[in-house]
């Protein structure tokens, strides 16, 4: 089974999955935090609100827009 | 009533804010939510502008009076200073000019060499001439600023409605539910939207587009950097035009701007965002691997001198016109409210407020 890391800690995927759906998936309804520091995560699941910012392998992304991929390291609470 | 402010942007508030404190009765009425147009949509930069002898003194006692106000509010106030960047020897001829413009009128100015541009701004292109830097200018974010300016407005007495307006006669208000109030002062604070209820008003909505990234994870601009072209942005020609326009704020995002552009339609038109951004990116080139979260516009209410309508209107008596700020409401609106004070109070404003009246450009009818 393929892997990513999420905050650290190995997640199984199935290759190309969204990543999105697998947060809200596993754990993770809340994606990152607003300078007042309240909950964000993805509302329109289609790359307008820029909710759901992660850090993947270092560049800041937008998770329904970013598919799974093997070896991936994803980080939430991107600013 | 003794003042009836038409609008709540930071304009209205502002002439709220001092007419209530100086003991008038005030009533405000908005037709949406406080700031939500101009004032939402624009850059919150306080600065002194040297376009024309009037500008810089309404700018510079307002930006005075931002600095006196502002500790006691929370408005993510920040004095960046303004660095304003010469791309080129022909640009950095015109600064000590403009330097000592500024210096003419009691403002801090310095030339900015080469050298001590990359020194203030690591993050500027390579090639770039050098500049002008203007110490005291600022940054907030003006809907907080309007609340709290609406928030004193409160506390003196005034009051609050939420209405459009119908029209306006002597003394009078009329609001769309055909109520009427009476009242001997109103003050017409409704930007650009001022011509809806008089067509004949010399104010042209000027769109602009603005873009924000999100919270950088360390500072890479310290001054809200202005290219020395603004200018020609600003005064130029009709047609379309961008200039380079960045502002730190205090969230570590960056706001990035500017678009002029004589057009009513209220649509992010791509073709100007992107040369909007090329041109920034041709300033800061780091800005190229920034993510843009959001980008929206706004309407500048333009006049044909580039300078406000402030007092009373000819035609209708009782009506003070406070409007026609174009990009500078945010920056002009506690003087204006000192202005308005002295055309409803006496109590005479810092400045002459004969070059903001609004005869000037347009006959009594």
């Amino acid at each position: 089974m393929k892997q990513i890391l999420i905050n650290g800690k190995p997640q199984e995927i199935e290759e190309g999955a969204s990543l999105l759906v697998l947060l809200l998936n596993n754990g993770q309804p809340t994606q990152r935090h607003s300078v007042s520091g309240a909950n964000r995560c993805g509302i329109c699941g289609m790359g307008i609100c820029f909710e759901c910012r992660v850090t993947v392998d270092g560049k800041v992304v937008r998770a329904c827009q970013t598919g799974c991929h093997e070896g991936m390291e994803v980080w939430t609470d991107a600013r | 009533m003794d003042v009836l402010v038409i609008g709540a942007g930071i304009v209205g508030a502002a002439c709220a804010q001092e007419l209530a404190s100086a003991g008038l009765s005030v009533g405000i009425v908005e037709k949406s939510e406080p700031a939500f147009g101009a004032t939402a949509a624009g850059m919150g930069h306080i600065l002194v502008l040297d376009d024309s002898e009037a500008q810089i003194r309404l700018t510079a006692y307002s930006r005075d009076l931002w600095h006196g106000l502002a500790p006691s509010y929370r408005t993510e106030f920040r004095t960046t200073g303004t660095l304003w960047v010469a791309a080129n020897e022909q640009e950095m001829g015109a600064i000590e000019g403009r330097r000592d413009f500024y210096r003419k009128y009691g403002v801090d100015a310095e030339v900015v060499g080469q050298d001590q541009l990359y020194q203030l701004e690591p993050a500027l292109a390579p090639g770039l001439a050098g500049g002008m830097r203007i110490p005291s200018d600022a940054v907030l974010y003006p809907p907080t600023a309007t609340t709290e300016l609406l928030d004193r407005a409160f506390r003196s007495g005034a009051t609050y409605l939420r209405s459009e307006i119908k029209s306006i006669g002597a003394h009078l208000v009329e609001l769309v539910n055909g109520e009427t109030m009476e009242t001997t002062h109103v003050v017409l604070a409704a930007g650009a939207d001022a011509t809806k209820l008089f067509p004949s008003l010399p104010i042209r909505k000027r769109k602009g587009h603005l873009a924000i990234t999100d919270r950088l994870p360390r500072p890479l601009i310290r001054h809200q950097l202005i290219e020395t072209g603004y200018l020609q942005s600003a005064h130029g020609s009709d047609d379309a035009s961008v200039a380079f326009n960045l502002q730190p704020r205090s969230t570590g995002q960056l706001l990035i701007g500017s678009s002029r552009q004589f057009e009513s339609s209220r649509e992010v038109e791509l073709p100007i965002v992107e040369r909007m951004l090329a041109q920034a990116v041709s300033y800061v080139p780091a800005l190229r691997d920034c993510l843009i979260t959001r980008i929206w516009t706004g309407f500048r209410a333009a006049t044909p001198d580039g300078l406000p309508l402030i007092g009373p209107h000819s035609g209708i008596p009782g009506l003070i016109l406070a409007t026609g700020h174009e990009g500078l409401g945010i920056s002009t609106s506690l003087a204006t409210a000192k202005l308005v004070r002295q055309h409803i109070t006496g109590t005479k404003a810092e400045i002459d407020p004969a070059p903001y009246l609004p005869d000037r450009l347009f006959p009594a009818t």
